[in-house]
Order: C-alpha cells, then sequence, then structure tokens
C-alpha cells in the first residue's frame, strides 16, 4: 500500500511540474506590476495593452496565415506519401518524409535560410510557409500511415469485388476511413506550424515577424506582463479549439493521440 | 461446359510457389469446397477467381470467356471475406445497397430490393444500424445479403464461420446450406476446417502445398482417400507402414512389421513388393474383449493403452505387439453402461478387409 | 481454344504505364517538395562545411573556372578547427551531457506517472492523458518563459534560497541564466515527449503477466524489475530518442534561459550563421550535430530491434 501511495505521489508531482509554470504565467497577467516576476494586486491592464499592440495583433495574423497555408499543403503531401508508402511499399519516400523529425531544428532553420540566400529568395512570410511544409509533412504522414495501417486491407477488395473501380474504390471507401486521420494530421500539422519558433527565426528575415518570434523578442529585450496576457488568451485559444473539436469531431482527436 | 474453369493456373510469391498448376472445373449451382491446411494455397486460389490476383500461368475461364485478366468489378463473382469488410462508415443498407449503386441501378429499385433481401436473411428493420452494432451472426448475415443482391454468377467465401463461436457456427452451417439450395448460385468456400467442408458440401478439392491432391464427393474423400496426407488430414486414420506381398484383383497383402501378414484392398493399381501405408479409420475397427473373426476380417490383439471419453463416443488407444498403437471407436450406446473397457484390459480388434485401405507413399 | 502457357500481363501487380503514372501522381508531389525543401538545403550545408567564408558574409565558391581552367577550393580547416580548439569540443560535450541528463530525469519523471495513467481504469486514462497533453498545447516559448518567472531573482524561489544561503553566509545565487534554468527548461519542454510512448507501451502489458508474477511468488518490486520493466523497453527507447535529439539541438531553451554560462551547441551555431556569419564554420558544426543526432537515432533504432528480439 505504502509503495501504491508512492506511487500515486510520484504522478502527483509529476502534474504539479507540468501545471504550476502555466498557472503562474496566467496568474501573472493580471499583476499590476511592470516586472512579470512580480505580483501587485489584479489587474486586466495587459489586456488592454495587448488589444492595442498593433505590432502583436499582426505578428498573431501572420502566425495564423502561415498555419493555415502550411497545414494545408502538408495534409496534401503527407497524405499522398502515407498513401503512396503503403500502397508501392516504398522505402526512400519514408525516409525522406521522417528525416526532418530526427534533424535537429537548428539544422533545418539554418539549411534553409542558407538555401533561400543563395537562391535570392526574399525572406519572409513564403519562406516561412516553405519551411513550416517541410517539417509539418511528417507529422501528418505518421498519423494517416497509423490510420492506414488500422485499415482493413479487404475493405477495398471487397468495393471492387462488388463492382467499384479503383477511383471509387478511393473515394467511397478509403477516403471517408481516413478522413479522420487526415483531419488529425492536419489539426497537428497547424498546432506544430503556429508553434514553431527555431525554424521560424531563422527563415523569416528581419521584416516578418510571427506570434512567437514576438513573443522572443519581448522575453529578450522588454518583458512585460503583456506576455503573460498574449500566452494566457493563446491558451485559452487552444484550449477552445480543442473542445470544440472534441465536441464536433471526437474522432479526429483520437487519430491524434 | 462448366461454369467455372480453371486452366493450369500458378501463382508464385517469389520462389514460393502458393499455387501450382491448379486444373478445375465447377459446375453451376455446385457447392464447392477447397479444403487444406493454412499456407497450402486455398485463399491465393480463391483470391485468382476474385480477381485480386492474376496467376502467373494459366487461365481462368467463366461461362467459357476468359477472366483472366479481368479486373474484380468487371467478374460477376463476389466475396465473402473472413473479416465480412462491412464498411464501417455506412449503414447495413448502404452496405447492402452498395453493389447495386456501383451498378447505377435506379434509386427507387435500390430501396426496394434491399429491403427484400435484409428480410431474406432475417435483418428487416435492422438496415439503419452500423456494422459495429451487429453481432457476429448479423453481420455475416449482412454480408451474405450484400453478396448476392445483385444475383453474382459464384459466390467465394473464405473462411466465413472462422470467427463465429461452435453453436453459431453450426447454426450459420444450415443456413448456408439451405441458402445455396434457394439461391442455386455457384458457391466456392474455403475452408480448413474439415468437419465444414464435409457438412456443406456437393465436392470437395484437398489442397496441398498448392495442389489440388484429391477432388471428390465429401463421402468418397472420407471413405476413400488416395494419399496418405488425405487420409490423415480428413477425420483420423490408423496408418500402418508395410510392403505389398501378394495381389489376387482388388485384394492384397501386407506384411506389415511386428504384425506379419494383413489383408487390405487397394483402389489403384498395386505392384508386388511396393511400400505404402496400411489406413484404417477408427470407427471400422471392431472392438471387444473377445472375437471371433469372420471370414475376410482382420484379426489382431491388443491391451488398452489409454482412453478418451467424448460422451457420444469413447476413443480407445489400444497397443498391439510392438508398441504400435491403433485407435478404436467405440459408441456409448449400450443403456447403462459407462465403459465397457479399463486401461490394461486385453481386448480384441477386427475390421473387414475392404475397410483397410492400401495407399502409395 | 488453346491454353497460352506464356505470363499474362498483370493488370495489379505489375507496372503499367497507367500504373505507373499513379505512383508518381502519389508519391511524385511529396518527394519532389522535400527533395526541394529538405534534401538539398541539407546536402548544401554538408558541401558548404568544406568551403571557406566569403569575404562579405556567407560562402566563398566551392569551385571556379577561369582561364586556368577549374578550381576546386575544398578543406577540411572547419572540422580540424572544431577538433583542435578545446572551445567546440567542450561545447559538444556539455550538450551531450545536458541532452542525456535532460532524458534521464525525464525518464524518472514520466515513469511513475505513465504507470499510474496506465493502471487506471479504463474511463479515466483519456482524461488523464489529456491532462498531460493540455500543457503541451501552449505555446513552446511560453512554457521556456514561465521557468523565466519562476526562477527570476525577484521570484519567491530565489528569494528564499538566497535567504538560507544567506543566513548560511554563502554568496547569492542566481538560479535564472544558468546550467541548472537550462535543465529545468528543457525537462520541462520534453516531459510529454516521455511520457506519451511510455504509456502507449505500458497500456499494452497485459494484467495477467503482473498477476501470474505474483502468483509465482514474485514480489511487487522484483514484478517491477523482472516483468513490467524490460517490457517497458521499447518505449523507454522511443521516448528516449523524441528527448534526447531535440534536447541535443535545443536553441531556445540555452538561449533564454541560459545566459552564458548555460550555453550549448545551437547557440553557437546561431551566432555563426548570424553574428559572426562565418557559414562554413557554423556549417560544419551544425553537420556534426546533425551526425551526433542520426548516431543516438540509429543506436535507438537499434537497441530496439534487439530488445524486439529478446523480448517477442
Amino acid at each position: 500500500m505504502a509503495r501504491r501511495a508512492a506511487l500515486y505521489a510520484a504522478a502527483l508531482v509529476a502534474y504539479a511540474f507540468l501545471y504550476v509554470p502555466l498557472v503562474i504565467v496566467v496568474l501573472f497577467s493580471f499583476s499590476a506590476s511592470h516586472l512579470g516576476t512580480r505580483w501587485a494586486g489584479f489587474t486586466l491592464h495587459w489586456y488592454r495593452v495587448l488589444l492595442h499592440d498593433a505590432a502583436m495583433l499582426h505578428a498573431a495574423w501572420n502566425s495564423v496565415i502561415i498555419a493555415l497555408a502550411a497545414s494545408l499543403a502538408a495534409t496534401v503531401f503527407g497524405t499522398l506519401a502515407a498513401l503512396a508508402t503503403r500502397k508501392y511499399r516504398l522505402r526512400f519516400l519514408p525516409v525522406l518524409v521522417l528525416a526532418p523529425l530526427s534533424t535537429p531544428d537548428i539544422l533545418q532553420g539554418v539549411s534553409l535560410l542558407v538555401f533561400f540566400v543563395l537562391l535570392n529568395v526574399t525572406l519572409g512570410l513564403k519562406s516561412v510557409m516553405l519551411a513550416h511544409i517541410s517539417f509539418c509533412i511528417a507529422y501528418v504522414a505518421i498519423v494517416v500511415s497509423s490510420r492506414l495501417a488500422g485499415m482493413d486491407p479487404s475493405l477495398v477488395e471487397a468495393a471492387r469485388d462488388l463492382g467499384a473501380s479503383p477511383w471509387k474504390g478511393f473515394w467511397l471507401i478509403t477516403l471517408p476511413l481516413l478522413a479522420p486521420g487526415i483531419m488529425a494530421g492536419g489539426l497537428l500539422a497547424f498546432t506544430m506550424s503556429i508553434d514553431d519558433f527555431v525554424i521560424t527565426f531563422f527563415t523569416a528575415g528581419a521584416g516578418t515577424t510571427t506570434l512567437p518570434l514576438r513573443i522572443y523578442t519581448m522575453i529578450k529585450v522588454a518583458v512585460t506582463p503583456e506576455v503573460n496576457a498574449v500566452s494566457t488568451l493563446l491558451m485559452a485559444s487552444t484550449l477552445v479549439l480543442v473542445l470544440s473539436i472534441s465536441k464536433l469531431a471526437p474522432q479526429a482527436l483520437k487519430g491524434m493521440g | 461446359m462448366a461454369l467455372l474453369e480453371i486452366r493450369k493456373a500458378t501463382r508464385r510469391f517469389g520462389h514460393f510457389v502458393a499455387v501450382r498448376e491448379v486444373s478445375l472445373e465447377i459446375e453451376a449451382g455446385e457447392f464447392f469446397t477447397l479444403l487444406g491446411p493454412s499456407g497450402c494455397g486455398k485463399t491465393t486460389l480463391l483470391r485468382l477467381i476474385a480477381g485480386f490476383d492474376t496467376p502467373d500461368e494459366g487461365r481462368i475461364l467463366l461461362d467459357g470467356c476468359d477472366i483472366t485478366l479481368t479486373p474484380p468489378e468487371r467478374r460477376p463473382v463476389h466475396t465473402i471475406f473472413q473479416s465480412y469488410a462491412l464498411f464501417p462508415h455506412m449503414t447495413v443498407a448502404d452496405n447492402v445497397a452498395f453493389p447495386l449503386r456501383m451498378a447505377r441501378v435506379a434509386h427507387g429499385e435500390i430501396r426496394v430490393r434491399v429491403a427484400q433481401a435484409l428480410r431474406e436473411v432475417q435483418l428487416a428493420g435492422m438496415g439503419e444500424r452500423l456494422p459495429q452494432e451487429l453481432s457476429g451472426g448479423q453481420k455475416q448475415r449482412v454480408a451474405i445479403a450484400r453478396a448476392l443482391i445483385d444475383r453474382p454468377r459464384v459466390l467465394l467465401l473464405d473462411e466465413p464461420l472462422a470467427a463465429l463461436d461452435l453453436k453459431l457456427r453450426e447454426q450459420m452451417q444450415l443456413e448456408l446450406i439451405t441458402l445455396q439450395r434457394l439461391v442455386g448460385i455457384t458457391f466456392v468456400y474455403v475452408t480448413h476446417d474439415q468437419g465444414e467442408a464435409l457438412a456443406l458440401s456437393h465436392r470437395i478439392g484437398v489442397m496441398n502445398a498448392g495442389r489440388i491432391v484429391q477432388l471428390g464427393a465429401p463421402d468418397a474423400v472420407y471413405e476413400f482417400p488416395q494419399t496418405r496426407f488425405v487420409a490423415d488430414f480428413i477425420g483420423t486414420c490408423n496408418l500402418l507402414e508395410g510392403t505389398v506381398r501378394r495381389q489376387t484383383g482388388a485384394r492384397l497383402t501386407l506384411e506389415v512389421s511386428g504384425l506379419g501378414e494383413l489383408a487390405a484392398s487397394a483402389r489403384t493399381p498395386v505392384q508386388v513388393g511396393e511400400r505404402g501405408v496400411l489406413a484404417v479409420r477408427p470407427e471400422k475397427v471392431r472392438i471387444a474383449a473377445q472375437i471371433v473373426p469372420a471370414p475376410g476380417e482382420v484379426h489382431l490383439q491388443g491391451v488398452i493403452h489409454d482412453q478418451l471419453y467424448l460422451g457420444d463416443v469413447t476413443v480407445y488407444k489400444v497397443e498391439l505387439a510392438g508398441g504400435r498403437l491403433l485407435e478404436a471407436l467405440l459408441p456409448n450406446s449400450a443403456a447403462g453402461v459407462v465403459k465397457f473397457f479399463e486401461v490394461g484390459d486385453h481386448v480384441d480388434l477386427a475390421w473387414r478387409a475392404e475397410a483397410a485401405l492400401f495407399l502409395h507413399d | 481454344m488453346s491454353i497460352s502457357r506464356g505470363a499474362p500481363k498483370r493488370p495489379f501487380s505489375s507496372m503499367t504505364s497507367r500504373a505507373r503514372l499513379a505512383r508518381w501522381a502519389l508519391s511524385g508531389p511529396p518527394l519532389t517538395f522535400l527533395a526541394i525543401f529538405f534534401l538539398i538545403p541539407t546536402l548544401i550545408m554538408a558541401l558548404a562545411s568544406f568551403g571557406w567564408p566569403g569575404r562579405e558574409g556567407g560562402f566563398s565558391p566551392l569551385w571556379y573556372h577561369d582561364a586556368a581552367g577549374w578550381h576546386f577550393d575544398f578543406t577540411l580547416g572547419n572540422y580540424r578547427d572544431i577538433f583542435t580548439l578545446r572551445l567546440f569540443l567542450v561545447l559538444y560535450l556539455r550538450s551531450l551531457g545536458y541532452a542525456l541528463a535532460t532524458t534521464g530525469f525525464c525518464l524518472v519523471g514520466a515513469y511513475p506517472l505513465s504507470l499510474v495513467i496506465a493502471r487506471a481504469r479504463v474511463g479515466y486514462r483519456n482524461l488523464l492523458l489529456l491532462l498531460v497533453i493540455v500543457p503541451f498545447w501552449s505555446n513552446f516559448l511560453i512554457r521556456i518563459y514561465a521557468w523565466m518567472i519562476i526562477l527570476g531573482p525577484q521570484a519567491a524561489l530565489s528569494r528564499g534560497i538566497n535567504a538560507v544561503l544567506g543566513l548560511c553566509g554563502i554568496r547569492a545565487v542566481n538560479l535564472l541564466f544558468s546550467p541548472f534554468a537550462v535543465m529545468m527548461g528543457l525537462v520541462y519542454v520534453s516531459l510529454p515527449f516521455m511520457i506519451l510512448p511510455l504509456y502507449a507501451n505500458l497500456e499494452k502489458h497485459d494484467p495477467a503477466l503482473l498477476e501470474a508474477a505474483r502468483d509465482l511468488g514474485a514480489s511487487a518490486w522484483s514484478c517491477f524489475w523482472r516483468v513490467t520493466f524490460p517490457l517497458s523497453v521499447p518505449g523507454v527507447i522511443a521516448g528516449a530518442t523524441l528527448v534526447f535529439v531535440p534536447a541535443l539541438g535545443a536553441f531556445a531553451v540555452p538561449d533564454i534561459l541560459g545566459g552564458t554560462r548555460g550555453i550549448m551547441i545551437g547557440n553557437v551555431i546561431e551566432m555563426e550563421f548570424l553574428q559572426a556569419r562565418d557559414w562554413p564554420f557554423g556549417a560544419a558544426l551544425s553537420i556534426i550535430l546533425t551526425i551526433l543526432a542520426l548516431g543516438a537515432t540509429g543506436i535507438a533504432a537499434w537497441a530496439a530491434r534487439r530488445g524486439i528480439k529478446a523480448y517477442g
């Protein structure tokens, strides 16, 4: 019994370790002090500051645009890659698709920076999108592949057997059954893109900011509880997003896990 | 002309030959079973007929038309999969309607025919359910309704009862027989269960290592196995190795080491001096405390070594001279008597020479 | 009708021109995209690591053609510098140390939690798992920033520790901008990567195995070490890879929490590219980092294969 209690205590500590820092961030977003690290009474001041911070709002807008474009493209590429790998038992493609996951972010960041500079591509939204697509494909491919692996291969054969052409078999059977996986993969790609800092840092150039880049600058240069406020809002919106997905399309979340 | 004809079909996977020069003719309205152990090539052969795979050599003909290369959707052949392969995102009705939709049948007619098909398999009113809400037996029925709704020429069944429990399996066997008689469609049934094959089929093709090793009606295959493999695979069979000493017509005399000379019969030409096995089914062996052998009967003595009480019958393992074991089967038909023998009892064994079949090695 | 013995064309298993087209339609787009935006940039880096820096940053050309013919201008100098200057060796070793320690701490922290979730009643499992994932949804930088607040000199933790140290007559310490802060940050951002694969593994264990072990006389403790832990090795390996590789190449965590004392190899690479503008040297640094990361992944894959062999 004592051992069991110790196990639960250790688990509780781990949960605390995961949550306490975030609770502190949220708490200090309501702190009247100018320093992000000291409590000095309740205020909503920092949320007002945030609402009028045009640079921050613009950065957030950029982040959403990039994440939408990147996750959309990565969903298409990743799904194609998963389908091709399964159907043709390819060897090289899955290696190439998964390789970005086991190479350090920083290498991807600097190598894309060098690549764009050598090609005279102006760094900006487009270069960030391309960079994000390249690391998001892997996430979609993994989720869709696992969904494919769980699919009974005789389903498509049954469709063919009962008179469906290869195309019809794909549209009527494979795609609908894969849809939760594709959606989950796309969502995962979206969150990975909107969250990315390192690769964006190297490929955004001087003129373009995304939300993580803006937060980084604030942390490095002049930290105020506005960072806490934007963090809190970000967390709240992610939570709302995920909860609404779990209500609307619970299968999509299952595919993600 | 046979409805379905397979001519020297061979299918290799790398160096492995899954199906080896199989030729087969299946008649219209026949319930034909491919029986064999796992890996014998029966499922591969079924997939060649369905069109999921194509043979490396040979031809497949349906109604005399070559369909070797015809894709599965253009063959009037449907399959019941082992997993049933019901589309999980479609209702039962949509599943059953699938072949009609593919054939662009009018909506109204589809509705009528689906309702009719569901009634036929006792699933009326279940059309709006999803497959995962059904029991194993119900899924099976949906799969059957779906595969039969557009009246294919041939229905292929790949171990369709394997996932069901014993009672349900027996019930479904009866339903399959009735159904096949009712619709008159040719069934090609794949199984590794010999009992199922014997109970269901008009004809059985026993497969081993990619070949059909024996073809015939269930009773012929059971009573007159042509090879040691068939004798051993279907039912249980006592096998005694020996050498042919004399031959008079269909009657042979075999020298079996330790047991002396035993009479046997042969259904194929045999040469004196040939080695082979004597096969005799346990239920053909008479067992009693004392037997006065009738003329033409083989007579042996032994000691009860082991017994297996199965309720309706008891299997006795009898140790013969030289330590050889022979199985004999005795129905427990006598009222009030539970056991006839105990381990260690001396017993007499006898069987008619016609019941002992000589098989080539 | 005569029987042809020749092999018929196989519309499904061999390549007709239509099938080849379908194959390229599926695999072509991802292949092309990743070749251009992942493979080629990485190869450029590998090539550039053998070059000289350009006069105003960038690279000088690796080869050029003039009246005298073709010239090739490769050098091993960047690698020689890395292996002979103690500074960089120490940096790699320190990064390896951080990554190893992070993996170790994450394992110790994640195991009990994963075990509790895996053995919870089925209805609760998803909720408990969700609780692990939720913090993960907050922005990466915010998770690091949280530790800036916690470890900051004005925060309660620092003041408490320094008050105690003051009583003992020891000079006040700065928790932030230190190796300690880097460690905390790395463990914090990596922990879920250890929990999820571990849970996925532990959840599959048949409870009957433990009952059998107990039934055969094993104590709870030896049950764990002889049954649960050996069976979870594939999960441990998967988690360790997911933690180790990103930690080794960490950039943001040491950049924000480490200050000058907690610098890692990722920070140096960034400086070479964005500040010092010695791209070939930075390229060599990142190629070595990548080789280390790939090596770790390779070892993990090898160990996982062995583990699968050993434990079926």
